[in-house]
């Protein structure tokens, strides 16, 4: 039913992507889905890694940490946005199509990531993307 | 390659953020956010609650500053063109800003564009005419002396009565405070911004390029007081200029449609100004700031062709010609430190706005760093130096020398006559379509102001959150409209001399900010030596 489910992660709060990616993988074993883990980062210094070398590095380690929790084929997909405050709704938008994603999963509200991902991300991705979109709360 | 090799090894275990607080979900750092802010009310206080005691204080303080360390800002001006200069010979020019495969955000077009509208958009829409008239009338008339000093404004040794030798001379002084000097000063600030937040994993704020000098202590209170002052010199400096560019807008739509000048036009005005700067902040640096920099540039460019081929061409390209051999053969003279006999100029022009330029390096500087990762140094240099300063030079052909040649025409044609801020409307009064050209003149004038405003609240907004360029976008509302506020609070309440009197200290900042930009050649020199060894 779904060829490529991706999930949209915020490596700043591992802890709070659990449901999220648990659902996904269920979901993909289920469906015999391509399965990625989508995560956005600036050029510069950010609490999680000094460079977008390194967050890449991170990602993929995490990543691979997932798919062998629960035994399920996963890639990393990282993309650098400019002005992440604002444009992380479009940039997320279009590494999604670029994905052929045709369902999302994601994590509704991660406190502390408020102003930028998942109360308004959700929504937007939500309302105004084409594919199906799964909400996690 | 190994993929490991391609992470570089970080230089500290500082995290990005880690001494932020976040009240109100906001993303702050602690505690340059708040001494940041209530410093400025502070003394926006002062200086209207103390208005004729501010106004003498900052009105002696500029002056004595840029007369006592003339030689300072002088030297300090050089070593930074020849250091940047340098950059692009030695082998360290090879480094690539953000690690060998970082790869440019940012095309040439939309790179320059913002190089520009940030860097001095709107000085060229104001001095672009005036200044050049100002050299030839003070060249002209030669020299005068009282008392065994020179009391005239004339650079060097004027060209008393000499059409030709006071046009180039004015030209070369022109060029002089708009081309190497100013645009290395710029470059010096944003490569260190840029190599120690790109290829150093630093957070993008000016204290990270002390490290090298201060190592971890740069998290302690010496980067928390570069980092406010740096907030301080970029709200005052654009704040002020608001306040002026409101002034001047005006006075071109009061002579344009007769519109008011009082105060309700101006709250309206900044409340204009600030409303744009505001939708293009929530548009985001390519949807806000990039377009609407490409944008004017296009309309300048318009402008400058419309002038150059409708204009006098023959002479704009012989003033272009003179002029920068003449700037080429008066460079050395013009920037000697010492034993100079033009002190007015020297001190009351060049120092003047070496210091201004330096107080607005921190804003511009990283500004132009946030765009320009992925080139390399040598790129960069070639690139924010040398061609801005021949696109300045032609510019400045352009506008200064049409209006210079109205003068020899007709010594009391109007462009000579009006008042500063009218000199760009009077000089296309004797174009076809005036009116059209004033109006493209006053817009590019506000848009200028709403990119400088935009990119301006990004600047404080990184800095007061640490260094981090996720914070919420609220953060960066708060900066714009309190930048428009302060501007319209000075102008109603203090009117044009409490804009003068924060100028006066904005431009003071320049004398530590000079010792802060000297520092960080060193630390820019060590940083990149270090940076080769290890490719």
């Amino acid at each position: 039913m779904y060829q490529k489910i991706s999930v949209p992660v915020d490596l700043q709060h591992k802890d709070h992507l659990d449901k999220a990616i648990q659902t996904a993988a269920d979901l993909a074993r289920t469906y015999q889905s391509d399965l990625t883990l989508v995560a956005i980062t600036v050029n510069e210094a950010t609490p999680v890694a000094h460079n977008p070398e390194e967050f890449k590095t991170k990602m993929e380690a995490f990543t691979q940490e997932q798919a062998q929790k629960y035994g399920v084929e996963m890639s990393a997909k990282v993309v650098t946005s400019h002005d992440i405050a604002i444009d992380l709704d479009d940039v997320l938008d279009k590494v999604l199509h670029e994905l052929g994603t045709d369902l999302v999963v994601m994590a509704s509200h991660i406190p502390g990531y408020r102003d930028y991902v998942f109360t308004s991300n959700a929504g937007y991705i939500a309302s105004h993307a084409d594919m199906s979109v799964m909400v996690v709360r | 390659m190994d993929e490991k090799n391609q992470v570089p090894d970080p230089v500290t275990d500082y995290e990005v953020g880690q001494d932020n607080i976040n009240p109100f979900g906001l993303d702050i750092h602690n505690p340059v956010f708040l001494i940041s802010g209530l410093s400025i009310v502070l003394f926006v206080l002062y200086t209207l609650m103390f208005q004729e005691q501010a106004g003498a204080f900052f009105g002696w303080l500029r002056p004595a500053i840029t007369s006592t360390f003339d030689w300072f800002f002088l030297s300090a001006g050089n070593i930074f063109v020849l250091f940047a200069l340098l950059l692009i010979f030695l082998p360290v020019g090879s480094v690539r800003l953000g690690g060998k495969n970082a790869k440019p955000d940012f095309g040439y077009v939309g790179w320059f564009a913002m190089l520009f509208a940030a860097g001095m958009g709107i000085g060229l829409m104001f001095f672009g005419v005036s200044e050049p008239l100002s050299h030839f009338a003070s060249s002209m008339g030669g020299t005068a002396v009282e008392n065994g000093v020179r009391t005239d404004w004339a650079p060097l040794g004027a060209a008393a009565g000499n059409v030709d030798a006071a046009r180039d001379l004015a030209m070369a002084a022109t060029i002089f405070h708009w081309g190497l000097h100013p645009w290395a000063i710029y470059a010096i600030v944003a490569l260190a911004l840029a190599f120690f937040a790109y290829n150093k994993g630093l957070p993008l704020t000016l204290r990270s390029a002390f490290y090298p000098i201060l190592s971890e202590r740069v998290w302690g209170w010496w980067g928390h007081i570069i980092d406010v002052l740096a907030v301080f010199a970029t709200l005052f400096g654009l704040a002020t200029s608001l306040g002026f560019g409101t002034v001047q807008a005006l006075a071109g739509f009061n002579k344009l449609y007769g519109w008011g000048t009082g105060e309700v036009a101006m709250v309206v005005l900044i409340t204009i100004v600030t409303g744009t700067a505001l939708f293009s902040v929530l548009r985001g640096l390519d949807g806000g700031v990039k377009l609407l920099s490409e944008i004017n540039m296009g309309l300048a460019a318009l402008l400058l062709l419309f002038i150059i081929f409708v204009g006098p061409t023959a002479e704009i390209f012989s003033t272009l010609a003179s002029g920068s051999i003449a700037y080429l053969k008066e460079l050395v003279p013009l920037s000697m430190p010492f034993g100079r006999e033009d002190s007015n100029f020297s001190q009351g022009w060049t120092s003047f706005y070496w210091a201004w330029w330096i107080s607005w390096s921190p804003f511009v500087g990283m500004f132009i760093a946030r765009v320009s990762r992925g080139r390399t140094v040598r790129e960069f240099v070639i690139c924010v130096i040398l061609i801005p300063t021949l696109l300045c030079m032609l510019w400045m052909a352009a506008f200064g020398g049409t209006a210079i040649s109205q003068v020899i025409a007709d010594a009391a044609a109007p462009v000579g006559e009006v008042a500063q801020e009218l000199k760009l409307f009077a000089m296309v009064e004797h174009f076809p379509f005036t009116a059209i050209l004033s109006f493209i003149g006053i817009i590019l004038v506000l848009v200028f102001f709403v990119t400088s405003s935009d990119s301006g609240s990004l600047v404080i907004d990184t800095i007061t959150a640490g260094g981090k360029v996720d914070a919420p976008v609220a953060q960066r509302v708060f900066w714009a409209s309190f930048e428009g506020i302060v501007a319209a609070v000075l102008l109603l309440v203090g009117g044009k001399e409490a804009l003068s009197a924060l100028q006066a200290m904005t431009v003071s900042t320049g004398l530590p900010f000079t010792l802060v930009l000297l520092i960080m050649c060193y630390s820019i020199w060590v940083g990149l030596s270090a940076e080769r060894r290890g490719q």
